[in-house]
């Protein structure tokens, strides 16, 4: 404590005879040991658990839920089974969204499967170039979760239990390790099309402090909400109106030694930076046509779109791949992708084929150009939504034909890559008819799990004391456990 | 005698004056607690709670719990009890954890530290004494330190002197009346003195003129605004459903405002409790008393297709339990839905005992506020709408093909309900009741049947309910709250109360179960607690005017290094605490200087500005938001709709919760991001500009001089004139924006905007508005000190 405070008031002196801001962060910075109440500056960065794979996550989360069994886990005996009844042994206890279990009957993916790379790991023909990756990727198969209802799974997904007011995976990562970026904010949020279910509650600080939010990011115009002056304000005045306001504080410091006053100081300071560090993060000109190109930032909206809404989400979608790329590159810690329209509960094939359309080649794209530039290994690539699809076929009252998969939180499959997985493994397996998990589960709080210790973090010990528990991301009433065989 | 002279004849705060510090011993935290107590906190507790993750709540391996003493003193699977007090060497305890066997030692992984075994072994053979939980002991029966004080008037100040015992920092004196009346008004009106307010406080030479303001303070319609949105922040507020679709509800302001009529009334806490969980049960109950039972109604509904709606109902009964154990009883006990508590002596069967209470708590709906001409035949037309649905959920509760119906039919009731004008309330179910069991693991599909039903009732480890009838109800389980035998719900109060008049609550205010710490200055607390519910009456207004009299909370908040040294927390409270305040108060604050804000008390919730980026993220574009116009624009901040799923970034980014869970305490965090909020958000920028028109308007006869205009913005903005360090600051901002704007008349226009002053020109006035948004966002603008 002795030292922090000795470290603010040398800080402030400095402050108050004008040293550039740069180099003031850095003594502002305490260390402070995960786990422990942060005594210095909350986003300060801090030293893992040990030594870490992976130092950025960039998690795709395909809010909706895509269905495994049109894109990765391939079942021919499902093919073959089409328009039959599932034996009632399968479905006894079991609870569907929609579906009316006494009518219901399987339904056969149409699309084409083969295998990719040395690996031999299994895609549909919908995920050509994500494809190719085969041998970076490290494909689960055998996930699972507590919830089948979208708000709640997605919150467990991305908060490890299916309760508002928690906090997300990337407040925990800005929690325990800071940020290595002082002009941008450690945690990021990316969106295109509708929003999700659990809207901005997916990216909540929850009850640690709102420093850990997700901030969302726009792809077009000013990237952070307020970054801009206001009308008619040029930056020199802004300059000028942030120098009157520290040093005013600074002189209330001297009188009140607050060490509250001292941060405000240097949040004025930061403000100023990201004010120019942020537009030039989202100010594609540098970036080559054959980059832009390959992300397929420039394609065209196919004509024929299903259940997402109005906008041009090609572009977005890609747009905010390449952002994530550059985010990586200048230290953002967490960069969440969301897209939200995966519900298919009608209409499957032509609602795959507009998203996946819209996700693989710039995901592909993504993978590429972070392995070229040496950051794949340091970069964690999440592709998954909040469960899977059944192998059912959607029956409901007055639905005319099956054109669609329930939800189905007992079987599903994600994908990373990079940040330290085991490239080319396919783990965990699902039955013939990709009914239930028959060989090593994964619950999601054992990935969660999973992605933490890729930091370095042991997800036993990044905890937060909150109304009297020591909580963390995975659930303190679940023993969950590091996938070993999914690391590099 | 003028009131400073007053103030510093107290002994302690002369010293403080003289700045004498006699050493600098850390501050004792013992100082409340028996030698036992001190021997048990220290030396047993802690490893008890060790061997609790395997012998505990939720593991009990070999049958042994080592949560309570009597579940140490039973017998275990092997047939001997783990502890036989006076006997060491008779209890397993003392022999696994001192064996070298290392197939018998305790713990498995590591031996305890020789020093840890001894402490085992000398307080088993003291017969194991475990002293009963500070928070659970009954309050004092008599006043403590009474002496020291006038009758009626707690003893604050003495007691905080007991609690210091000889350590050596000296409290800091009293501070100056700008700084008291600006603290005051903030802490009980969440409003900024105005500067005539101000100069007649600094003018009132009366003996009584603090107290006096005190009285006007607690008098005000604020009051009520303000402490509501404490209470809010703890019953999670929102005007939305929550989860997906997040549909609005059109009643939900009626709860916020019948908290902040109860509290302006200074309606008794007692009875604020009994009204708001079991208001529908009382006998001669108004339509009031059935608003203040949507209390439960903040409990997220989820509309979502394909939800089980009586998996979401059992969800809404469990979010009650657990907010009513966090708010009055703080006590975590969400956990005991799936297993015994971790750590705590609360039994799996105590949370469904609690739960029962709510089991057989309905929806209901009506016109509680006024009636249409049509009521009756809307009445009608509602009940013959629900009665389907509620035959569609008896029977989804076997039949779960129906799920999506009845989710179709309460999502089309909810949007029914707002354009009718139907209030929803909680009333309890007197026919075809629902039998309470304990699920298995907590999943609704497992009722223990076997194990038989679990009745109303309160946990095992908590004063005993004395239930009116037969069977216990909501009512018994609302006056057990509030009982004389209760200690906990009047302690958990005052420390909240406490918590809001300085910043720091005594102790953790969201945990008073074994885990929680003691607080230092346990005897204040405790005799905090026994005024409120004896002299005070459960009068809110009477404690926060006691607490706000005394000597501790008038004091500057400056902080002085040699006092950080000591006691960095400043647990022992030598000084009042200076923070940033409340989201809401943030902008607020930046109205009401500009003279915006709309001082109108309640009503329907308001629509400010809103980036269209946040409504977007809502579920499938489901927000239309459509911003207010008029007075509505610049409400005060908690009548803000709050949509959970798209909140103001202006209210989060300031911490303001999203109602999801019960919060006791909001954090304070300190970053860039408020900075760009309050330099370019909107709302921040049109604030800086109609203050600058205020303050180009201002003239006293004559035409006024760049300082004399700033000394006017500082005595509106920081209730003190600008010394000559800041107006040469200022000037030096006025001149640099003059210069600019005189070679850029156009961005002059655009920094104007909408409130431009007529009389002057538009560079001059750009100038202004550059200045006043400087002067906006001062640390001491947003800080409370």
């Amino acid at each position: 404590m002795g030292n922090i405070e000795q470290t603010r008031r040398s800080f402030l002196t400095t402050a108050a005879s004008g040293l550039g801001g740069a180099a003031l962060s850095s003594l502002l910075l305490g260390d402070s040991a995960l786990g422990q109440p942060l005594a210095g500056h909350p986003l300060a960065p801090k030293s893992p658990h040990f030594a870490p794979r992976a130092k950025s996550c960039i998690f795709f989360f395909m809010a909706g839920a895509p269905s495994q069994l049109d894109l990765f886990d391939y079942k021919p005996e499902l093919s073959k089974l089409d328009g039959q009844k599932m034996p009632e042994s399968m479905t006894e206890g079991v609870r569907f969204a929609f579906i009316q279990k006494d009518t219901a009957t399987l339904m056969a993916p149409r699309r084409r499967f083969r295998q990719f790379g040395e690996s031999g790991m299994w895609f549909s023909d919908l995920l050509p170039n994500v494809a190719q990756h085969a041998d970076d990727l490290c494909m689960i198969r055998s996930m699972q979760t507590d919830q089948f209802n979208h708000h709640p799974g997605q919150l467990m997904m991305q908060c490890g239990q299916a309760q508002f007011g928690l906090p997300s995976t990337g407040s925990w990562l800005s929690y325990g390790l800071g940020t290595e970026n002082q002009n941008m904010p450690s945690y990021v949020v990316l969106t295109s099309g509708r929003g999700s279910s659990g809207g901005a509650t997916l990216w909540s600080s929850g009850y640690l402090s709102s420093v850990h939010a997700g901030v969302l990011l726009r792809n077009q115009g000013p990237p952070i909400l307020n970054l801009a002056n206001p009308p008619g304000l040029p930056r020199e005045l802004q300059r000028q109106a942030i120098d009157t306001i520290n040093d005013i504080n600074a002189s209330h410091y001297e009188h009140m030694h607050d060490p509250e006053i001292a941060s405000r100081i240097e949040n004025y300071e930061l403000a100023f930076r990201m004010q120019a560090a942020a537009p030039e993060l989202t100010d594609l000109r540098n970036e080559s046509a054959a980059t832009l190109a390959r992300y397929g930032v420039d394609r065209a909206e196919p004509e024929k779109k299903n259940r997402v809404g109005p906008g041009d989400h090609y572009r977005s979608f890609a747009t905010n791949c390449l952002l994530a790329r550059r985010m990586v590159e200048r230290g953002v810690r967490f960069v969440n992708i969301i897209f939200a329209s995966w519900d298919h509960h009608s209409d499957l094939d032509e609602g795959l084929a507009y998203n996946t359309g819209m996700v693989d080649q710039p995901i592909a794209a993504l993978i590429d150009d972070l392995k070229g530039r040496g950051l794949l290994d340091e970069t964690l690539v999440v592709w998954g939504g909040e469960f899977g699809r059944t192998p059912l076929g959607e029956n409901r009252p007055g639905d005319r034909g099956v054109t669609g998969r329930d939800h189905h939180p007992s079987a599903f499959s994600m994908f990373m890559a990079g940040g330290g997985v085991r490239g080319g493994t396919t783990y965990g397996e699902t039955d013939e008819i990709g009914w239930n998990v028959v060989d090593k589960p994964v619950h999601v709080n054992d990935f969660q799990a999973t992605l933490l210790h890729l930091f370095g973090i042991d997800h036993k010990r990044l905890t937060y004391r909150h109304q009297g528990a020591d909580m963390r991301l995975t659930n303190i009433t679940r023993e969950s456990h590091v996938i070993e065989d999914l690391l590099a | 005698m003028p009131l400073v002279r007053i103030l510093c004849s107290k002994p302690h705060l002369h010293r403080a004056v003289m700045g004498l510090v006699l050493s600098s011993l850390p501050v004792s935290l013992t100082n409340a607690r028996s030698p036992e107590q001190v021997a048990f906190d220290e030396q047993i507790k802690p490893v008890l709670q060790e061997c609790a993750a395997c012998h505990g709540g939720v593991k009990q391996t070999s049958g042994l719990s080592v949560l309570s003493r009597e579940r140490l003193l039973s017998e275990t699977d092997s047939g001997v009890p783990a502890v036989v007090p006076g006997d060491p060497e008779a209890s397993e305890l003392f022999l696994r954890v001192s064996s070298d066997d290392p197939d018998l030692r305790m713990p498995p992984e590591a031996a305890l530290e020789a020093h840890q075994v001894a402490a085992l072994e000398d307080w088993i053979a003291r017969g194991a004494p475990w002293p009963e939980h500070w928070a659970y002991t009954p309050l004092p029966e008599t006043p403590i330190a009474a002496e020291q004080t006038p009758p009626g008037v707690l003893p604050i100040d003495a007691l905080i002197e007991r609690g210091r015992g000889d350590s050596a920092a000296t409290p800091m004196p009293a501070a100056d009346r700008r700084t008291l009346i600006r603290r005051l008004s903030i802490d009980l009106t969440g409003l900024l003195p105005t500067p005539p307010e101000v100069a007649a406080f600094l003018a009132d030479e009366r003996e009584d003129a603090y107290e006096r303001l005190v009285d006007r303070l607690l008098a005000s319609p604020h009051f009520g605004e303000r402490w509501a949105r404490h209470w809010l922040d703890e019953a999670r507020y929102a005007d939305s459903e929550g989860y997906e679709k997040d549909t609005p509800k059109a009643d939900a302001y009626q709860y916020r405002d019948w908290v902040i009529e109860a509290i302006n009334a200074d309606m008794p806490f007692d009875q604020f409790t009994i009204k708001q969980i079991a208001g529908d049960l009382l006998p001669d109950r108004t339509a009031k008393d059935l608003l203040a039972t949507k209390l439960h109604l903040q409990a997220q509904f989820n509309l979502e297709g394909g939800v089980d709606a009586e998996e979401d109902r059992t969800k809404r009964v469990i979010d009650r339990v657990n907010t009513i154990s966090m708010v009055w009883l703080a006590t975590t006990i969400g956990c005991c839905q799936c297993h015994d508590h971790p750590y705590d002596p609360l039994s799996q069967r105590d949370f469904y005992g609690m739960y029962a209470f709510f089991n057989n708590a309905d929806l209901a709906a009506d016109f509680l506020i006024e009636p249409p001409e049509n009521a009756e035949e809307l009445r009608a037309e509602r009940a013959k709408q629900w009665a389907e649905t509620a035959e569609l959920i008896r029977r989804q509760v076997d039949d779960k093909n129906l799920s999506q119906a009845v989710q179709g039919q309460l999502s089309k009731l909810r949007p029914y309900d707002n354009s009718k004008g139907f209030t929803r309330f909680l009333r309890e179910r007197q026919e075809d009741r629902r039998t309470t069991y304990v699920f298995r693991r907590g999943n609704f599909l497992e009722p223990l049947v076997e194990e038989g039903p679990v009745l109303p009732d309160t946990p095992e480890t908590l004063p005993p309910l004395m239930p009116r009838g037969e069977a216990a109800d909501r009512l018994d389980l609302a006056r057990w709250l509030v009982d004389p035998n209760n200690p906990l719900t009047a302690r958990v109060t005052v420390n909240k109360i406490w918590m809001h008049l300085f910043g720091e609550p005594l102790t953790m205010p969201g945990d008073f179960g074994s885990r929680g710490e003691e607080p230092v200055l346990r005897e204040l607390l405790d005799e905090m607690a026994r005024w409120f519910r004896e002299e005070g009456a459960w009068s809110r207004k009477a404690l926060i005017r006691q607490i706000v009299l005394s000597d501790a909370y008038q004091q500057q908040s400056k902080i002085r290094p040699v006092q950080a040294e000591i006691d960095p927390a400043n647990a022992l409270l030598y000084r009042q605490n200076r923070y940033r305040v409340e989201a809401e108060l943030v902008r607020d604050f930046a109205l009401q200087v500009a003279g915006l804000l709309s001082r109108k008390v309640g009503g329907p919730s308001v629509f400010p500005p809103l980036p269209a980026i946040i409504a977007e993220q809502t579920y499938a574009g489901s927000n239309k938001y459509k911003a207010s116009e008029g007075e509505d624009r610049f409400r005060r901040g908690l009548y803000t709709f709050a949509r959970r799923t798209a909140m103001d970034p202006n209210l989060l980014v300031f911490d303001c919760p999203e109602g999801a869970q019960s919060r006791a305490e909001r954090y304070r965090s300190n970053n860039a991001l408020q900075a760009l909020a309050t330099l370019q958000n909107e709302v921040f920028h049109e604030a800086a500009q109609a203050f600058a028109a205020r303050l180009l308007k201002l003239s006293f006869g004559a035409s006024l001089d760049d300082d004399a205009r700033f000394r006017e913005a500082f005595m509106i903005a920081l209730s003190r004139p600008p010394s000559k360090a800041e107006l040469l600051a200022m000037s030096e901002l006025l001149a640099a924006a003059r210069s600019y704007y005189e070679h850029h008349p156009d961005d002059a226009e655009k920094l104007v905007g909408t409130h431009r002053v007529v009389d002057v020109s538009v560079v001059e006035n750009a100038a202004w508005v550059a200045s006043a948004r400087a002067i906006l966002n001062l640390d001491e603008f947003l800080t409370r000190e």
